[in-house]
């Protein structure tokens, strides 16, 4: 069997600005991030060839490669479950390049969260039917369902408030030290925390991700032709993709097991075809657009026992020099929520030794999507 | 609690489809039943077409106690829809169905059937406690679940 392990790099990243409000629409972001990272690696886009995104991206790759002058098109996908499906994307095209279907692969993700609409605001008209077991009772939006585990996480391992804090303020202290974060010098302390208002009680609002306009992109290509790249490559190690068995749409309370959820499957994948494990990890960027997402997400990926997410965090373990540095760009708590495409990137410039909160030698890092969706996830290596 | 809002935006109702729509049907006959494999006896929820654990299409309406468990709760708070924002401190909890803990059920826990969703007191939400389901029919002619303390 053909092993995608290291045999393909991401070579270029790209971004925009992140901001509350940006003028540009939603297409000139996503060309702007791709060309960027284009232009980062040192490849022209009339060689791009595969295209890879997730659902809720309003951009097609139509629009996409036309807009910036992409060749012939030989490979294109398009990842359910919204930020379940970031990291997907690289997969997807790693397995695209590595199999000889293309060879310059494009991964992106532009919103305008901020300024357009946000998607949970009018749930009356988006009600598929799943939710008729969920959504009339007023369990409305993610947050609502996520807090909902969050409780449950709570009561049967003593979790607490202050591990979710934990959580926020890692993230936060990474995006101080971040100029390109929306939260660039805004410090959060545990008084704003505690006495901030309700989303979803028991989360509060600095357990939410930011609403964000921004775009990022990167592209990848065959191990071989990195080595030509002008940056350092950055192998795609191993990759995953989660849907449990009985699983159903954003969380699982129908499962034996409702807080395993997919990271769990991912995981199992993940690890099985990888060189090392996760004692191995020197950085990770795991998706959190709620703070729960962070101690679940190290549970089902094997960083502590089951149970354990929330005593994890404890004792700085999150923070630079921690014993797992986590979302070192601020993450979509504290950078830019732009559906977890950014941990990605962050991910990226880790490996390359130039992030703005540096794990010193790291050359491992975990990627993950969204927990509690149908997920994904990565594990990058530096050469 | 319901004012002027809460009559012009009315609650969400069951966007119900071909798998579902037994559910419903029986709710508004007050009862409330879960879907069960003909062939194995295994119940199923949320409902869908064939049996995960032995492939039969062919299914029946189990009706059940009605006694549950709370496994969790919440207490959302703006932004919210019309409707539910009117009912500041609203309650939604999962319940595990006492016949088959691994059934559960989102609702709300009221006072009454037809009391509002913030009719019962915030501290008196358990995890654990027990529940007992009663029906209510809204104003569009949907009947659905609503859960009451078993001991009020």
């Amino acid at each position: 069997m053909a092993s995608l392990k290291d045999a393909t790099a991401i070579v270029g990243i790209g971004q925009t600005p992140f901001a509350k409000q940006l003028p540009d629409s939603e297409k000139t972001l996503a060309c702007q991030a791709i060309i960027a990272a284009l232009d980062d690696a040192g490849i022209a886009p009339s060689e791009v060839d595969a295209f890879a995104s997730y659902t809720m991206e309003e951009t097609d790759e139509v629009e996409v490669a036309k807009a910036i002058g992409a060749g012939d098109v030989t490979f294109f996908s398009k990842v359910g479950y919204g930020g379940g499906g970031s990291c997907a994307t690289v997969a997807h095209l790693a397995a695209a390049i590595a199999t000889g279907q293309a060879s310059v692969g494009i991964a992106w993700r532009s919103r305008k969260r901020g300024s357009g609409p946000r998607p949970w605001k009018n749930t009356a008209v988006q009600l598929p039917t799943p939710a008729q077991w969920t959504r009339p009772f007023g369990l409305l939006r993610p947050a609502d369902e996520i807090a909902m585990l969050a409780r449950r996480h709570m009561h049967e391992y003593g979790t607490t408030r202050d591990h979710l804090f934990n959580v926020a303020l890692a993230c936060r202290n990474r995006a101080n030290q971040n100029p390109a974060a929306m939260m660039y010098e805004r410090p959060l302390t545990r008084d704003m925390y505690m006495t901030s208002r309700w989303i979803s009680e028991p989360l509060c609002l600095f357990d939410n991700c930011l609403e964000t306009d921004g775009a990022l992109a990167c592209v990848i290509v065959s191990a071989e032709r990195a080595r030509d790249c002008r940056q350092k490559p950055v192998y795609v190690h191993s990759t995953a993709q989660g849907l449990p068995a009985q699983h159903h749409g954003m969380v699982n309370y129908w499962n034996d097991d409702p807080l395993s959820g997919p990271a769990w499957t991912a995981a199992r994948h993940l690890w099985k075809q990888a060189d090392f494990g996760p004692q191995d990890v020197d950085v990770a960027q795991i998706y959190d657009a709620f703070t729960p997402l962070i101690p679940l997400s190290l549970e089902g990926y094997g960083f502590c026992g089951r149970g354990e997410g929330g005593a994890f965090t404890e004792g700085g373990a999150l923070e630079s020099g921690g014993r797992l540095p986590i979302n070192t760009g601020g993450g979509g708590l504290s950078e830019a929520y732009v559906h977890g495409f950014n941990l990605i990137n962050e991910g990226v410039k880790q490996l390359r030794g130039t992030s703005t909160a540096q794990v010193p030698d790291a050359s491992t890092c975990l990627v993950t999507a969204g927990e509690g969706v149908p997920t994904s996830a990565v594990l990058l290596r530096a050469p | 609690m319901a004012d002027a809002t809460t009559e012009q935006e009315p609650l969400l109702t069951p966007t119900v489809d071909d798998d579902g729509a037994p559910f419903w049907q029986y709710a508004a006959r007050g009862e409330l039943r879960i879907q069960a494999c003909t062939a194995c006896a295994e119940l199923r929820f949320p409902p869908r077409p064939c049996c995960p654990h032995c492939q039969s299409f062919d299914s029946e309406w189990r009706r059940m106690s009605g006694r549950g468990r709370i496994w969790s709760y919440v207490f959302p708070h703006p932004p919210l829809l019309p409707a539910y924002a009117a009912q500041p401190g609203y309650n939604a909890i999962v319940v595990e169905l006492a016949d088959a803990p691994r059934i559960r059920l989102v609702g709300n826990l009221v006072t009454a059937p037809d009391a509002p969703l913030n009719s019962i007191a915030p501290e008196r939400l358990r995890i654990g406690a027990k529940v007992q389901v009663a029906f209510t029919t809204l104003d569009d002619g949907h009947t659905v679940p609503r859960w009451i303390l078993e001991r009020p």
